[in-house]
């Protein structure tokens, strides 16, 4: 039985693999029966409706069915249960159990008493395999990730999305680029690992100084609650926002990714241009999603 | 003879039947029985022997406990803090049986995340789990690395 715990979990190989079917996916020749008769649950803990509309559209497109259990009923399902049982009883119920749980650790555990297969739909500030996918997706549809500079602006420290793809392009010939306000900065623990795993890990505090070399910029929120003012965090969050006259000069190939909902981080105005790619990679969520399902569902 | 070596043959020769530690990293030797689950509850009788003068590593802490024979899987737990331990099997006042430690791959139930929000803190029929890297010890639940001070995390 084969779940979908974390991207530390993958090789290349595997990374490659899942993506290539969500590839063949999204070019449309696929059966639209794979899953029939199979029955996904959505056990939610903590909202996060894109997420699981993104995984309940692809298991329809796949011919399969799906139990959606959202934040409030999950937590009076639970009142008084260990999520061990919890997972347990659903087990019973279904085929695979997609979980988002506010706990670190909770689909690892999840895995440990489930009799179906259990995929990771982010665990509290752990880790969310199937984001850090469809991120290597949207990229991978522009371009080889081989040999691409590759950066990552704002919480650094916090930002789980940052570190899961961090890693997960660790496996790829990449040079990383960090761009990070003070005290928001990749920790130090996961700067080494990348570097014990062969990626070369630049850091940056001024996004001017270096979006002219790369070829992707991944985006993410930079949160209020990080700074002990308002005023000490609009001249941060101002400083690192992405507007036209930060594009200019950049690379004609450069994407900008987020893994969206975005607030100030990208002036609205970014969207037009053919930079923009965050709204396709957020629908690159059903193809990817539809590779995951097929996979622990075979 | 140096006082120490008096010392360890007194204090090794003195139990019937039982279980010798001996070389335990100094100042180490509650924290041994901590991780061995022997605390003040148990039945067993115990003798502890702390910095004791030893020619190897300058002083050592000593924990006998009579009539009870650790097992090799019970005694790898405290390698993480007494890696030059070594485990006398004792019966009828001869050891029998005289072994080492091995830092286990995996230390369940030994170690508490220091992360607030792993799920081996909740309400979970679950026992951590840490896997023993060089560079310290990680979470198997939450990727959590502890790197320092590991004895103060012992459960
Ligand atoms: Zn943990």
């Amino acid at each position: 039985m084969q779940h979908i715990i974390s991207i530390r979990d993958f090789s290349r190989r595997d990374l490659d693999h899942l993506l290539d079917r969500a590839e063949d996916f999204a070019a449309g020749g696929y059966d639209r029966n794979l899953l029939a008769g199979k029955i996904v649950a959505l056990l939610f803990f903590e909202p996060s409706t894109r997420t699981r509309m993104s995984f309940a559209s692809a298991m329809a497109r796949l011919g399969g069915d799906s139990i959606s259990v959202d934040s409030v009923e999950a937590s009076s399902i639970a009142k008084g249960e260990t999520l061990a049982d919890t997972i347990r009883v659903v087990s019973g119920y279904t085929d695979a159990i997609v979980l988002r749980h506010p706990k670190e650790g909770a689909a690892r555990l999840a895995s440990e008493f489930a009799t179906v297969p259990v995929i990771n739909a982010g665990d509290g500030a752990g880790q969310h395999p199937s984001q850090t996918l469809l991120d290597l997706y949207t990229i991978r549809k522009s371009m080889d990730i081989d040999g691409l500079e590759v950066g990552i602006l704002g919480d650094l420290r916090y930002g789980r999305t940052a570190h899961s793809l961090a890693y997960a392009l660790s496996l790829y010939q990449v040079t990383l680029h960090t761009i990070a306000p003070r005290g928001l900065e990749f920790p130090e623990g996961l700067n080494h690992e990348l570097h014990d795993r062969g990626m070369e890990v630049k850091a940056h505090r001024d996004v001017k100084e270096i979006i002219r070399d790369l070829d992707v910029l991944y985006i993410t929120r930079i949160q209020k609650e990080r700074f002990p003012d308002l005023g000490s965090y609009y001249d941060v969050a101002s400083s690192y926002r992405i507007t036209p006259e930060t594009l200019q000069g950049v690379k004609d190939r450069l994407i900008l990714l987020h893994p969206l909902p975005r607030v100030d981080e990208i002036d609205p105005r970014v969207d037009s241009t053919p930079h923009a790619r965050y709204f396709e990679q957020s629908r690159n969520g059903v193809p990817v999603r539809m590779a995951l399902l097929s996979e622990v569902m075979r | 003879m140096t006082p120490g070596a008096q010392n360890r043959t007194l204090l090794v020769s003195q139990i019937k039947d039982g279980t010798v530690i001996d070389h335990i990293t100094a100042g180490e030797a509650l924290n041994v029985l901590t991780i061995l689950g022997i605390a003040g509850t148990t039945t067993e009788s115990l003798s502890i022997a702390t910095n004791v003068a030893s020619g190897r590593e300058g002083r050592k802490d000593i924990v006998k406990i009579e009539r009870r024979e650790l097992r090799k899987e019970e005694v790898d737990r405290i390698a993480l803090i007494a890696p030059h331990a070594t485990i006398n099997i004792i019966r009828d006042y001869e050891v029998v049986e005289k072994k080492g430690v091995t830092i286990p791959r995996v230390i369940r139930a030994v170690v508490k995340c220091p992360n607030p929000g792993c799920i081996s803190n909740a309400s979970e029929p679950i026992e951590s789990a840490f896997e023993v890297l060089p560079k310290g010890l990680h979470c198997l639940y939450c990727d959590w690395m502890i790197t320092k001070d590991i004895a103060s995390h012992i459960i």
